[in-house]
């Protein structure tokens, strides 16, 4: 995964604000539920009354409460209220209150001024101490105060009773209600107080049911505009990181390609082919599904895990214990999932794979299966792979079948001992219902967000195989390069190859593949290659091309070492016709016209025509717009290997090279191709690698190659006579009548 | 908000579901919402296929009876729990606002919530029992079905005519076994049940919705239009994008494809430029298509949680108001807004289960299309068998095509004797191989007659047939096993003995022996750790040891290098003496000393006869041989 980090680095800025948005989406995540608690708590349960400084209060009840106040404490008090009635208003705000107040339209009444909030706070602090007490009082009469050891005369106003008492005893009770009243939880208080509060504004005939409403509009549209916020951070961070992933996947596709396209055969041989395809495609995909993943689900659960634990820290920590001991429970479960079920997801993978394998082969040998008899063996094979596959998968979806309702059970248990344990904690005080529900939301955010780390965990693995192999073909030097300086060809010298004293052994490899090679082939001769296969021939022309380099010795071609000149310059000298005929799609046009684009339509024509194409381009009725498949599936291989001998005479090279390139042609095709060519490659060097003796009996030059060293040059009959390799290879495939013809 | 409460529903996503079947198909796109956005298959015939697949569960009656019994009761449960949660919860806040109201003797009511929380457990554990017996059953069955049909599969394949896998690729029928029969398993074990309990939620949830407001439950479903329609805007959207990218990816890959694999030729050609410029417009175009793909289908979840989260507004507020004026408890808004997000993910499972559906039954029905194709012709009623095989090949008029409509072979006579060799000759893909296909009855001749030792070959049993043949094919077949496992392919029971002497006879016995662990040495899935000419003398083995009594052969062509081939030539000359033998010859070797020689052409047999007469006729035969010299001469 640390490998991919680099290829990151344009969108760094781009991945800083995803974290920042995805702060924001959990800010708004975690604080709906603080909202929703508000409802509850504060628009039904306190009729939406905040805290307990009331908006306005009746002058009895006010002096009520000052009597309890110390004398800053009153001070601070009868600032922020002002005692209104209709004399001191204009007549517009009289009727705004008295709508507001309807009892302001009998009697006075205290309002509260504009104020800050942090006057609101101590103003809250303040009522939170007195409110209880005259609250008490008036409800209970004077034994709410016997702990105070007073005793009030029976029919004497408690109120007027204590306001009369000297300023040293009155004193003594206000300490004592303020100590009296750390010892209750603020919370039991401030609900006290509320209580009273609404009490008063009943008095007052507040409308308190539109009191409510209004605040609930009120917190609801706070709701709605964060979860709106919330939810364009998310889709803002799904474009962006759509964009990235996007991104990333274009960079690695693109870097990947430019480098598999300067590799040389070597590292071909490497990665093979076939993996090479899956790590540009589906690897890639790969990692783009799982950037995707990374920043929607791995960089948020943390953000919102951690956020969600803050916040119940916050709310009430007695709670702590039973998210610990869910997250716990969770871990456990996954464990265990981790340990029993993805090993027997691997076996599974495998041993489906198995599966697969049996089938091909059942298929593929169809005709053998059948010719021996043995379809119920095949049969028995496959039953055998399918019991198994069967077996492992029944485990695998019975855990599955196991963990879905355990997980359910899981959460359902942590809601009841939420309550009942909240239940209690209500009881004491020391939280409110509102809370209690908060927390089970907040809970349930922290298990989800430990549910998408680890469901990440098991999917990491699997893309960072593919991290790891794309870079890894990323990080591949190609081990042939042009030279720094490169030389460039001089003119006079065409159509030379000359080999001297050339040595190739494959990387890692124990033995040479070709042994002290050395020959010169010149213009306008043809000089063949035969030995048995991994002799060496087709390696010894790929060296022409530098597909490999040699180990020791020098491949010259026009009289310069293939390594001083560049790759591009050395090959526009060579028309090269493949083993494999290897055709692109487009038309048969383009396809000729692959290595020369200059080429005119009658050149096309000629060459097509010496490659004895002719014949089948005709049939079609789109000439040579016909379209070929890629690959050329849609051409038969000896089809395919005409055009790839056109497109090679199309480029009219110094120097040709045919590695075994007539194989796929029938023995008259064959022929006449090749009388053709004989006239077109007069002039250029030719070289032909081969397997058929009767392909090369005239060539001017024949090098017998066996086991990677020259076991002969000359001509055919030169060999006939020297070469005891030559002789054993052409004998074994044409009589001794035929070979002296 | 986006998460709460989610989890606590039964009808959420499953939270593994991610890594359900590895199967191949895993993947981060599977499943949930997404999954609507993909453009899949549909069944032909979905009646059809329903009733074919009904069939399958029928043993499986009385399981799936109690599965959805279980799965109701599951549901059930688990749905009465909120509204029972509510009520404790409003037990709770009656109390807590009387203390606060100081009503004398005010106390939460705890033996109340603690016969709920004592209730709700029982519930609870006993949905999860359910849910696992259940899930249990399912997965029992769904496993036993998915063995069936590949099972049935398999067994099809063997009765299938080859006739069948001209016109399929392997790659589709093995698509068959694995992705049609996975697909199905996945809906068995993981929608099917999901499905049902959606269904039950749905109702359940309308049910216990409708007893605590009505006026809340229609507010709660007015948000279902609202949210399908905006599923329907970004599906229809995004599914173009999704066209354009898998259309674009298939371009960008099949580049890859065809550049890697002609690396020799585009570099060899200076063709790099070009290639690169072609590579980099295609990537762009998958770029674009691509983040706006991903992008719009990662908004459904976002949107779809705002929607959701409007209800909910809506729901708080009507509750509060409803709450406030009396009409219903505290408990009762939360048991609704529990509701209310249990409502959401099961009518999604539900939207999407249409597709989901559809995707399985057009995969059933590739399965039963499979199974439901004609059979190889049914063995004579009274097969007759040839004792003492002598060898004596007769083709009486033999008139076939693969295509009945055009015919390849018109009208074919031949009569050959016991013991000997008939080359059959011809350019590449002129139809050697159909001639042995019809010996070995992989194909009836649609007209004439193929007669070993006087009995027509149709009125034998092909197993009669087939044994008395031996097949060495350049195409050789070897599997992942041992050698000794391949070689004794020819006769099941032979004995080590006979299997070394076979090798011994076919050459092969030393290579054998240098291998690690001789003849119990694996060959590899690809076969790619032994070469051409091993493979082919491993086959000749085979060949050998089950002692045929007329053999087909195909001479290797050039793959081989000069000492194997003397090898092979020598084994093959070996296993044909005494024997009627076919052979696909190349070398002009073979060709001169066979007593006939088949030419053949474009699929038709041209020419017949001895070397020499066939010379003398100086027809396509004589062309083919002739071109030989001229080639020596021309050069």
């Amino acid at each position: 995964m640390t490998r991919l980090i680099k290829y990151l680095r344009p969108y760094v800025w781009w991945i800083l604000l995803i974290v920042l948005l995805l702060f924001g989406q959990a800010m708004a995540d975690l604080s709906l539920p603080t909202y929703m608690s508000d409802i509850v708590n504060v628009g039904i349960q306190q009729n939406g009354i905040q805290n307990a400084v009331p908006k306005a209060i009746r002058p009895t009840e006010f002096k009520r409460l000052a009597i309890f106040m110390t004398e800053a404490d009153r001070a601070e008090v009868s600032a922020a209220y002002s005692l209104v009635d209709e004399s001191a208003l204009s007549p517009s705000e009289y009727a705004s209150l008295v709508k507001k107040y309807p009892l302001l339209a009998t009697s006075q009444l205290y309002v509260l001024q504009e104020v800050s909030k942090s006057q609101i706070e101590r103003l809250n602090q303040i009522f939170m101490l007195t409110m209880p007490v005259v609250a008490g009082i008036e409800q209970n009469g004077a034994s709410a105060l016997a702990a105070s050891g007073l005793t009030i005369p029976e029919g004497v106003d408690p109120f007027n009773f204590i306001a009369q008492l000297p300023a040293e005893q009155l004193a003594a009770l206000q300490n004592l209600i303020s100590d009296q009243s750390s010892t209750v939880a603020s919370s039991l208080l401030k609900q006290y107080s509320v209580a009273y509060v609404s009490a008063e504004y009943k008095a007052i005939g507040v409308d308190l049911g539109g009191r409510r409403m209004a605040y609930m509009w009120h917190i609801g549209l706070i709701m709605l505009g964060l979860a709106f916020a919330g939810a364009l951070a998310s889709v803002t961070v799904g474009l962006i990181s759509a964009r990235i992933a996007a991104g990333l996947g274009r960079d690695l596709r693109r870097r990947q390609f430019e480098r598999v396209q300067s590799f040389s055969a070597a590292e071909f041989d490497k990665f093979s082919t076939a993996s090479l395809i899956t790590r540009s495609t589906n690897d890639i995909t790969q990692i783009q599904m799982l950037m995707v993943m990374l920043f929607r689900f791995v960089f948020y659960a943390p953000i919102l895990g951690i956020g969600a634990v803050i916040k119940v820290f916050s709310l009430d920590r007695s709670m702590l214990w039973i998210i610990a001991a869910v997250v716990s429970v969770m871990i456990v479960l996954i464990g265990v999932l981790f340990f029993v079920a993805i090993p027997k997801f691997r076996i599974m993978q495998r041993l489906m794979d198995r599966l697969n394998l049996v089938t091909r082969e059942f298929i593929s040998g169809l005709m053998v299966i059948r010719a021996f008899n043995t379809q119920k063996a095949a049969e028995k094979k496959f039953d055998v792979a399918n019991v198994e596959l069967t077996d492992v998968s029944l485990f695998v979806n019975r855990v599955m079948a196991f963990l879905f309702p355990m997980m359910m059970l899981i959460m359902n248990g942590t809601m009841l001992l939420i309550i009942w344990v909240g239940a209690h904690q209500v009881d004491r005080s020391a939280m409110q219902v509102g809370d209690m529900m908060a927390t089970m939301q907040y809970t349930m955010q922290i298990i989800f967000a430990f549910i998408m780390i680890s469901m990440v965990f098991i999917m990491i693995p699997r893309a960072s195989v593919s991290a790891v192999r794309v870079t890894e073909v990323i990080d591949t030097e190609p081990s042939i390069k042009d030279p720094v300086k490169a030389a460039k060809f001089k003119e006079g010298l065409k159509g030379v190859v000359e080999f001297q004293d050339v040595s190739f052994r494959y990387p890692g490899a124990e033995e040479d593949v070709l042994k002290h090679v050395s020959f010169t082939a010149k213009l306008g001769q043809t000089t063949a290659f035969i030995g048995s296969t991994g002799s060496g021939k087709s390696t010894l022309v790929n060296m022409i091309l530098r597909f490999y380099d040699a180990t020791e010795g020098r491949v010259l071609v026009d009289g310069m070492d293939v390594r001083d000149v560049t790759q591009h310059d050395l090959r526009d000298k060579i028309g090269y016709v493949p083993q494999q005929a290897v055709l692109f799609s487009g038309t048969i046009e383009s396809n000729i016209k692959y290595g020369n684009q200059e080429a005119s339509r009658a050149e096309v024509e000629k060459f097509a025509d010496i490659a004895q194409a002719t014949e089948f381009i005709s049939t079609s009725d789109k000439d040579y717009a016909m379209t070929v498949a890629q690959g050329g599936a849609n051409l038969s291989g000896g089809q395919k290997q005409r055009l790839s001998i056109a497109r090679a005479l199309a480029k009219k090279p110094e120097i040709f090279i045919f590695d075994d390139s007539f194989s796929a042609l029938d023995f008259k095709t064959d022929v006449a191709l090749r009388k053709a060519l004989k006239q077109e490659t007069g002039e250029a060097t030719v070289l032909i690698v081969t397997q058929r003796v009767g392909q090369i009996m005239g060539a001017d030059q024949i090098v017998v190659l066996e086991d990677g060293r020259v076991a002969g040059i000359g001509t055919h009959l030169e060999l006939m006579k020297d070469s005891e390799v030559y002789r054993e290879i052409a004998l074994s495939q044409l009589s001794k009548e035929e070979l002296s013809a | 908000m986006s998460q709460n409460g989610r989890m606590g529903d039964p009808g959420a996503p499953r939270p593994m579901a991610g890594i359900g079947p590895m199967g191949g198909r895993g993947g981060p796109m599977q499943g949930g919402p997404m999954a609507a956005l993909m453009p899949g298959g549909k069944a032909k015939d979905f009646r059809k296929t329903l009733r074919t697949f009904l069939t399958y569960l029928k043993p499986y009656r009385l399981q799936l009876v109690l599965v959805l019994l279980f799965s109701i009761a599951s549901t059930a449960f688990a749905i009465v729990g909120p509204k029972l949660l509510g009520k404790a919860t409003t037990r709770l806040f009656e109390g807590v606002v009387a203390k606060a109201m100081h009503v004398p003797g005010a106390a939460i009511d705890f033996d109340y919530i603690g016969r709920i929380v004592l209730l709700l457990v029982g519930l609870y554990v006993m949905s999860a029992i359910l849910g696992w017996v259940q899930g249990f059953i399912m997965a029992g069955i769904a496993t036993k079905i998915t063995y069936t049909f590949r099972r049935n599969i398999a067994e099809k394949i063997n009765r299938l005519p080859l006739k069948y896998f001209d016109t399929q690729t392997h790659g589709e029928v093995l698509s068959r076994v694995t992705n049609d029969v996975d697909i199905i398993n996945t809906t068995l074990t993981q929608n099917l049940s999901m499905m049902i309990s959606s269904v039950v939620m749905i109702i359940g949830v309308l049910i216990m919705m409708l007893s605590i407001s009505w006026l809340m439950t229609l507010v709660a479903l007015v948000i279902l239009p609202i949210s399908l329609l905006f599923i329907r805007f970004i599906v229809k959207f995004s599914q173009g994008y999704f066209r354009a990218q898998q259309e674009y990816l298939g371009h960008m890959n099949g580049h890859v494809e065809e550049m890697f694999g002609g690396q020799v030729v585009v570099r060899s050609f200076n063709g790099e430029e070009r290639s690169l410029q072609k590579f980099n417009r295609l990537n762009t175009e998958l770029y674009k298509s691509g983040w706006k793909s991903q992008f719009l289908s990662g908004m459904m979840i976002p949107v779809m949680m705002f929607v959701s989260n409007l209800g909910y507004v809506a729901v708080v507020i009507l509750g509060g108001y409803l709450a406030a004026v009396g009409t219903i408890g505290v408990g009762d808004i939360l048991a609704f807004i529990q509701y209310v997000r249990q409502f959401t993910m099961p009518i999604m499972q539900v939207a999407n289960a249409t597709n989901v559906l559809q995707s399985t039954a057009a995969a059933a029905e590739r399965v039963f299309e499979f199974l439901g194709e004609p059979e190889e012709v049914p063995e004579s009623a009274r097969p007759v068998k040839v004792e003492a095989v002598r060898g004596n090949v007769i083709f009486d008029h033999v008139h076939f095509g693969y295509d009945p409509e055009k015919p390849v072979i018109h009208d074919f006579s031949t009569d050959i004797k016991p013991g000997q060799r008939v080359a059959i000759v011809g350019p590449t893909g002129a139809g050697k191989t159909t001639i042995v296909k019809l010996l070995m009855r992989f194909y009836d001749v649609n007209g004439g007659a193929i007669l070993i030792d006087g009995v027509n070959i149709r009125e034998m049993r092909r197993e009669d047939l087939r044994r008395m043949f031996g097949m060495v094919l350049q195409d050789t077949w070897l599997f992942n096993g041992t050698f000794r496992e391949n070689i004794s392919y020819g006769k099941l029971d032979a004995s080590d003995e006979q299997v070394i002497a076979a090798a011994k006879m076919a050459h092969v016995d030393r290579f054998i022996r240098t291998q690690p662990h001789g003849y119990d040495t694996e060959i590899n899935e690809e076969s790619s750790n032994i070469s051409q000419g091993q493979k082919q003398l491993l086959t000749i083995a085979r060949a050998f040891l089950a002692d045929p009594k007329m053999l087909i052969l195909d001479e290797a062509t050039s793959s081989v290098d000069t000492r194997t081939e003397v090898l092979i030539q020598r084994a093959m000359a070996q296993l044909m003496k005494d024997r009627t033998s076919f052979i696909i010859a190349h070398r002009l070797s073979t060709i001169r000393d066979a007593e006939t020689i088949l030419v053949m052409r474009d699929g038709d047999i041209v020419e017949q006869g001895k070397h020499v007469d066939l010379l003398a006729a100086n027809g396509f035969y004589a062309s083919l041989y002739k071109s030989q010299f001229e080639a020596i001469e021309a050069q």
